[in-house]
């Protein structure tokens, strides 16, 4: 038993499904419109897998007037649409409601120009993330954002959630790579928000689009800033004995002039996962750090000099510098198998609350001791040059009462990272999972203003339902606005 | 009576709060003041409105890159408190007092409101690229907040993405959060000179497809401008690298002190100073750009380039109608009018129009503030 609630489904649209199909069916080609429960079974659910439901149907369209002409058919029907890129969310932002379409953008898979002297990449929104970096290397440029799950989600779905990465400390996330997209309406009205200049005129609806969790509209096509590729990258492993020290190299890093592309954090508790899993060679102390620089070789020897001097200044456990390509992929090694590491001693839930960087060793401590209260372990992995914490609350799906109490201690810590100054989720999304804590962080008011600007957009809230805002407030909202 | 004596201001976000509670109740229109360096659009019948009061530094945490200020406060302020721990708004808010003709000092909360970004804008991206949160009183006088302090937050709809540019459409920011970066340790300049339009962007392009983190890219009068910035050692490098790669063409090497003083001239304009014909800023395709200018060359007027070819300042006599046809892409915004008619901002379509027109309306349902500035 989980403890989110969904709402019941709309029983008199359930009674439609066939119609609704068979509508769907009229304004499609047939066989991009799924309903059989073995076929839509693969949509119950996204990567936040204990919350499951079957859609009444799956349409899997190729262009942006097939995504129009399914959109056109659920406004028509006052049918709940549910917006899915690869289903990778950690948050529920692709959980499907019983009385709901899923609009999946899967089939959108074609790379339609790629212009270097102008420096952008027009996609289709189905091409996954890391393929885009793979169609622009023969070009020798990138895309930056690089969310952990790159080879599987797609730039629909990381423009839904404003994904981040790694390496966004150097290079921002989504909202600050996305130069244009072409967003299909709710009445499956078609628009372009911005392009291929660098600067939208007129109110930025594109940076309201991004990061709005489908709540707004589905974006089919993309115009994403594209760069040129670093000479050469190189991480090096510094590890402390006190989180506080390891808080205090961080800030001393960011404070020097380097920016480092990379710096990730890891605890004793995943340390010694990771250990047991790969053997990856780290030290046992209380934290580790990898940190990333790029550049020409003689370069990265400048800013690695300058990190150095850095944490020498705060007696590190080691510092181990990469100087080949080997050491480099070890140093990484344990950090790219935190997860599943991780996942080996038991089931766990990621949470990703962002904290401002001066907040990173309290927090640490207050997660320990809200761990000692809850009985469970956690483990902490995270982006610590921008404070985005991963705390993984390790529990056991099978013992009963477990998942509630692994969610019951989430939410004490997304609470803690709100209280510090921070926010409930750094590049996860609100989805399901964190909805009903936004009054955590934002007023009525606050709140009230958000869902005014969704009413803007899809007046009948038929997009995304039941995500982002907690249902209370958006129940309370739309009876006020019906009044 | 000059302005300046029947301005309000308020003095903290509660008094500005109350302030439109009753201009929202009256249905009086407001006329919102930062630095005072943008004047026009704004009727004289309007109350007028300032955030000088609204001013001052809340926090600033160099080891978080996080400033947290008030909107009143001036950007020269900011830049000085930034240095003094060697860091900066990497988007470098331009200053465009010189042309705009203002006699006021550029605010922060200015600088939110228009969006506005200097060269650098290029490489690191713009204003709102660098906000990190708000906290703005809406149209109602309600007190809102949006974002945070923090560099990833993706917790609800990001409404500081539609303020920044809202030129004051929205709302009036109490409070802006503000990513900060560590200021380049060196600089230089390569100027290469006799360069066409074309040329130029040519130039540009192959420049900004190197690893060599190009933080501006400029033309006027026939120099083409590639500023380069980094580390210490890093600066000689990607420079030698650079001149390699055009070891065919002229190369001029600008230190960093003359550095610092053209890409200022650069980003305020200078060489349009004194002007007084209309001032427009052209977005476009930087590989349009040589077609675009020999179109503006036949209206009249000059131009310069920045952006690596993606922004064309035009001062000259071209009306919007007619730039606005030169483009194959993009648009065409009036930043001084200058006797200019029409729009000053390209008409949206209608979808977008409309939607911009609701969303103006949920945050201002009187349309109290700053009324059809964005329309104007």
């Amino acid at each position: 038993m989980s403890t989110i609630a969904m709402p019941a489904p709309d029983q008199a649209i359930l009674n439609r499904k066939e119609e609704v199909v068979a509508a769907l069916r009229a304004a499609l080609p047939a066989e991009l419109v799924i309903s059989d429960p073995a076929e839509t079974h693969a949509y119950e659910c996204d990567a936040l897998t204990a919350y499951r439901c079957p859609p009444l149907a799956v349409v899997l369209p190729r262009t942006t007037a097939e995504v129009a002409a399914a959109m056109t058919v659920c406004h028509a029907h006052g049918i709940p649409v549910v917006p899915r890129g690869a289903g990778t969310s950690l948050a529920g932002g692709a959980l499907p409601t019983a009385d709901s379409v899923i609009i999946s953008t899967l089939r959108l898979r074609g790379y339609l120009e790629i212009d270097t002297d102008n420096r952008f990449i027009r996609v289709q929104t189905g091409v996954t993330n890391l393929s885009v970096s793979g169609e622009l290397d023969p070009h020798g440029f990138f895309y930056a954002p690089d969310p952990s799950s790159q080879l599987a989600c797609t730039i629909a779905g990381n423009i839904a959630m404003n994904s981040g990465g790694a390496h966004c400390l150097k290079y921002g996330v989504t909202t600050n790579n996305l130069m244009g997209a072409t967003v299909v309406l709710t009445t499956g009205e078609v628009i372009e928000l911005g392009g291929t200049e660098m600067g939208p005129e007129g109110l930025d609806l594109l940076g309201l689009i991004c990061g709005s969790e489908g709540q707004l509209g589905i974006v089919t096509e993309a115009v994403l800033r594209i760069l040129p590729k670093p000479e050469g990258a190189r991480p090096v492993l510094i590890g402390y004995d006190s989180a506080e020290v390891a808080g205090e190299c961080v800030a001393k890093i960011i404070r020097s002039g380097v920016i480092p592309v990379a710096i990730e954090y890891m605890d004793d508790v995943v340390v010694r996962a990771v250990e047991d899993f790969v053997h990856a060679g780290y030290p046992t102390c209380t934290a580790v750090l990898i940190v990333e620089v790029e550049g020409s070789p003689d370069e990265i020897d400048h800013q690695i000099a300058l990190i150095r001097e850095i944490a020498d200044t705060l007696n590190p456990v080691e510092f181990r510098e990469a100087r080949n390509g080997d050491e480099a992929m070890a140093i990484w090694k344990g950090r790219k198998s935190a997860f599943g590491a991780m996942g080996r001693i038991n089931d766990y839930m990621c949470l990703d609350g962002t904290v401002p960087v001066s907040q990173l060793p309290y927090t640490l401590r207050r997660i320990g001791e809200l761990s000692k209260e809850h009985g469970l372990e956690v483990g902490n992995v995270f982006h610590a040059g921008d404070g985005n914490m991963h705390p993984l609350i390790l529990f056991n799906a099978n013992t009963p009462g477990d998942l509630e109490r692994a969610e019951a201690f989430g939410a004490d810590i997304l609470r803690l990272c709100v209280e510090v100054g921070g926010c409930l989720t750094g590049e996860h999304g609100v989805g399901v999972e964190k909805r009903d804590l936004m009054t955590v962080q934002y007023t009525d008011d606050d709140l009230s203003i958000q869902m005014a600007v969704k009413d803007v957009f899809d007046p009948d809230w038929l997009l995304n339902p039941a995500k982002v805002f907690p249902l209370q407030s958006s129940a309370a909202h739309r009876s006020a606005e019906a009044r | 009576m000059t302005v300046q004596d029947e301005m309000l201001a308020p003095a903290s976000e509660q008094e500005l709060s109350e302030v439109i509670a009753e201009a929202h109740a009256r249905r009086t229109p407001i006329g919102i003041f930062g630095g005072g360096t943008r004047i026009e659009g704004r009727s004289p019948e309007w109350l007028t409105l300032s955030t000088a009061r609204l001013s001052g530094v809340v926090t600033y945490e160099p080891g978080e890159m996080t400033l947290i200020v008030r909107p009143g406060t001036s950007v020269s302020e900011i830049e000085e408190m930034l240095a003094r721990e060697n860091q900066s708004l990497a988007f470098e808010p331009a200053d465009l007092r010189g042309v705009l003709g203002g006699n006021g000092t550029p605010t922060i909360g200015g600088v939110v409101a228009a969006n506005d970004s200097g060269p650098r804008r290029l490489r690191v991206g713009a204003c709102r690229d660098h906000l990190l949160g708000v906290r703005f009183v809406d149209g109602q006088g309600r007190i809102l907040k949006n974002g945070g302090r923090v560099m990833k937050n993706v917790t609800g709809l990001d409404l500081g993405k539609v303020m920044c540019g809202s030129f004051g459409t929205l709302g009036v920011l109490t409070e802006v959060v503000m990513k900060t970066l560590p200021a380049a340790r060196a600089t230089e300049t390569l100027a290469l000179p006799g360069l066409s339009v074309a040329q130029a962007v040519e130039v540009f392009s192959v420049a900004l497809a190197t690893p060599y983190d190009i933080a501006g890219a400029a033309w006027r009068d026939g120099t083409a401008y590639l500023r380069i910035e980094g580390l210490d050692r890093q600066v000689p490098y990607r420079s030698e690298k650079l001149r390699a790669m055009f070891r065919n063409r002229e190369i001029d090497q600008i230190d960093a002190e003359g550095t610092r003083a053209l890409w200022r001239s650069l980003r305020e304009l200078d060489h349009f100073a004194g002007t007084a014909a209309p001032l427009w800023r052209l977005m476009v395709r930087p590989t349009d750009a040589g077609a675009i200018t020999g179109r503006l060359a036949a209206l009249g007027g000059a131009f310069s380039l920045d952006w690596g070819g993606g922004l064309i300042w035009y001062c000259g006599p071209g009306s919007g109608t007619q730039l606005r046809a030169a483009l194959p892409s993009g648009h065409a915004t009036l930043i001084r009018r200058g006797g200019a008619e029409g729009p000053a901002f390209t008409p949206p379509p209608p979808v977008v129009a409309r939607l911009s027109d609701q969303l103006r309306r949920t945050f201002d349902p009187a349309r109290i503030l700053n009324p059809g500035l964005m329309d104007a």
